[in-house]
């Protein structure tokens, strides 16, 4: 009896317990988030309102909600020949729109994951070279200054105007003068942060581990391997952080001029088109996904990273 | 000449020299003009040795052993390791470094097997790989073989560092205030695990502290260095318990106050810290 009833009141407590747990990081931002909501509500209650309020958004943008992932140019991919399945055929009747916005930010990431891969491994390579070679540090690295604070879209025309000139080459690789321009621009505007933390990070090397390495002779390559890199690893990865979301603002910048599809052409089409509900939703699915990547690089870099403390 | 004295010192001294500190300086050069570091400093220890350096901070201590060790290069003179003269660092003087300088991206075998594989290239991997495990069970770390050095205390980290310094059976080991930052108890057991390793394994040792009780318990010969700039050596001292030592008997020895008490006077009162003025 006595025992039974500790144990149904430890149990109780320790759910009450967890659920306060849970409820002191989920209700201040449920707090914020209604007053925000209500707020914006308010402001744009009126009868012409700057912008359509929160009820309208969510009216407006149905579709788009429920089917993020609708794409009407889709056909099913184990069909022999362009067909829709039968539950594919009732969809595209019944759905509105073109294309979900998940499809579309899809586009937008995957350009961010080609640009900025290259921006990577160039980037990487370049700062370990400047890094590690005094002359050659003093050499670029006024440039590189000077480079790293053109702002991205600044890089758009110029790179629209050069591979124009390279358009049939361009085709051979399926990419057309658009799409390789957005590219460069996602490239460019990565690689400064993660060339210059990596250069730095190699200089950095602590004279400890460079004594471990001069006293048990370790060659140019284990050296490289087993101390350059593992120490100068955390600056690269701060680098590489400061870059993803550097080349998402440029993506979405990048893809309103240059009318390619993704989220930022959809933001710009909205905004053209008058869909405001539409261009409320697109900056938020922005801001997620923006979330998401930094998120990402930062979770590979506790896992790659080892630390002294 | 003295062939019938057969006193543990003077056998030493029928030995051929082993390290040869020979008339070294060192002269840094500031943006105020040359800085001496160190000059003349003369000492030959010989094979199997257990030498501890003290001195005052900035006497030169560091200087001196990063020069042994292949750090840097004297000014004027020169050092012989059994004749040859030290150009470069080398695993043949291998170091433990005060701050452990253990790479935190390996674990503790890891780090010890970097060593034994730079060593021993003609073994094979099942052979390396015993000797990295064999030196960490001499300190005692096979449970914690595979932590990372954050996930080990400071006396474990120094072990780590000690295991990995003796797997490649340096000729010189190298210790610059290994157990300046640990705490007194694990201070005193880690001294008393160096010592029945250098017994069992006959290594020469050079270590700088700052613990006269330690430089007492463990060397043969203590080098007292006068204060810089320009420090010397200002005395040698042979320290003659006989090993193996136990720190009680020690302790109880009458000779070991004297010694205290004439090291105490000579770092306190004949080479006090002067005050700022030169």
């Amino acid at each position: 009896m006595a025992a039974n009833s500790i144990t149904s009141k430890f149990t109780r407590n320790s759910i009450g317990e967890w659920f306060q747990q849970q409820a002191k990081s989920f209700v201040p931002p449920l707090l914020a988030l209604i007053l925000l909501l209500s707020a914006w509500q308010v402001l744009c209650a009126g009868k012409k309102p700057p912008l359509p309020p929160p009820t309208k958004v969510w009216e407006e943008t149905q579709p788009y909600i429920w089917h993020p992932f609708f794409d009407r140019e889709y056909y099913d991919v184990d069909a022999k020949e362009k067909v829709d399945s039968p539950a594919r055929k009732e969809l595209k009747e019944k759905v509105t729109i073109e294309q979900g916005l998940g499809v579309k930010t899809m586009i937008s990431v995957r350009r961010v994951a080609v640009g900025y891969t290259a921006a990577a491994i160039v980037g990487i390579s370049l700062g370990i070279a400047i890094g590690t070679n005094a002359f050659l540090y003093r050499a670029f690295d006024p440039i590189f200054q000077v480079l790293r604070t053109i702002p991205p879209l600044a890089w758009l025309p110029i790179a629209l105007a050069a591979f124009s000139g390279m358009n049939e080459s361009l085709q051979t690789i399926g990419l057309n003068v658009n799409e390789a321009a957005g590219l460069f621009v996602i490239f460019v505007t990565s690689i400064w942060p993660i060339l210059m933390n990596t250069a730095v990070g190699v200089q950095q090397v602590p004279q400890d581990y460079r004594n471990v390495s001069r006293v048990l002779r370790l060659g140019k390559f284990d050296y490289f391997i087993t101390i350059l890199i593992p120490s100068a690893a955390p600056y690269i990865f701060t680098g590489l952080r400061i870059a993803v979301g550097l080349s998402w603002l440029a993506i979405v910048a990048a893809e309103m001029l240059t009318a390619g599809g993704g989220i930022g052409f959809f933001i710009w089409d909205s905004y053209n088109s008058g869909k405001q509900s539409e261009l409320i939703l697109a900056l938020l699915y922005i801001g997620l996904v923006g979330l998401l990547l930094d998120k990402l690089v930062y979770y590979i870099s506790k896992f790659a990273v080892q630390s002294d403390s | 000449m003295q062939t019938l004295d057969l006193t543990d010192n003077d056998q030493k001294k029928n030995q051929d020299p082993f390290l040869v500190i020979d008339g070294v300086s060192k002269v840094y050069q500031t943006a105020r003009g040359p800085y001496t570091v160190l000059e003349d400093v003369n000492l030959t220890v010989y094979e199997g040795e257990f030498i501890c350096v003290i001195g005052h901070s900035g006497c030169g201590k560091s200087t001196l052993l990063n020069m042994v060790a292949g750090f840097n290069r004297p000014t004027a003179g020169e050092i012989c390791l059994k004749s040859k003269p030290i150009l470069r660092p080398g695993p043949d003087r291998m170091v433990v470094f005060q701050n452990y300088s253990l790479l935190p991206w390996m674990s503790a075998f890891e780090n010890v097997y970097l060593a034994v594989k730079q060593v021993y290239t003609d073994k094979s991997k099942e052979e390396k790989t015993k000797i990295a495990k064999d030196s960490l069970a001499l300190v005692g770390l096979s449970e914690a073989m595979n932590k990372k050095p954050k996930e080990l205390s400071g006396g474990m980290r120094q072990r780590v560092s000690i295991a990995r310094a003796l797997s490649i059976r340096p000729e010189v080991l190298i210790l610059d205030e290994p157990f300046g930052a640990l705490d007194v108890m694990t201070r005193e057991e880690l001294q008393e695990e160096l010592l029945s390793i250098w017994r069992a394994n006959r290594v020469t040792a050079l270590m700088i502290t700052h613990d006269i009780d330690e430089a007492l318990f463990l060397a043969d010969r203590i080098v007292l260095m006068s204060n810089g700039p320009a420090a010397h050596i200002a005395e040698i001292i042979e320290v003659p318990f006989a090993r193996p030592r136990d720190r009680k008997a020690i302790s109880d020895d009458p000779r070991y106050y004297t010694l205290r008490n004439y090291i105490l006077e000579f770092l306190y009162n004949r080479f006090a810290l002067a005050d700022e003025a030169e």
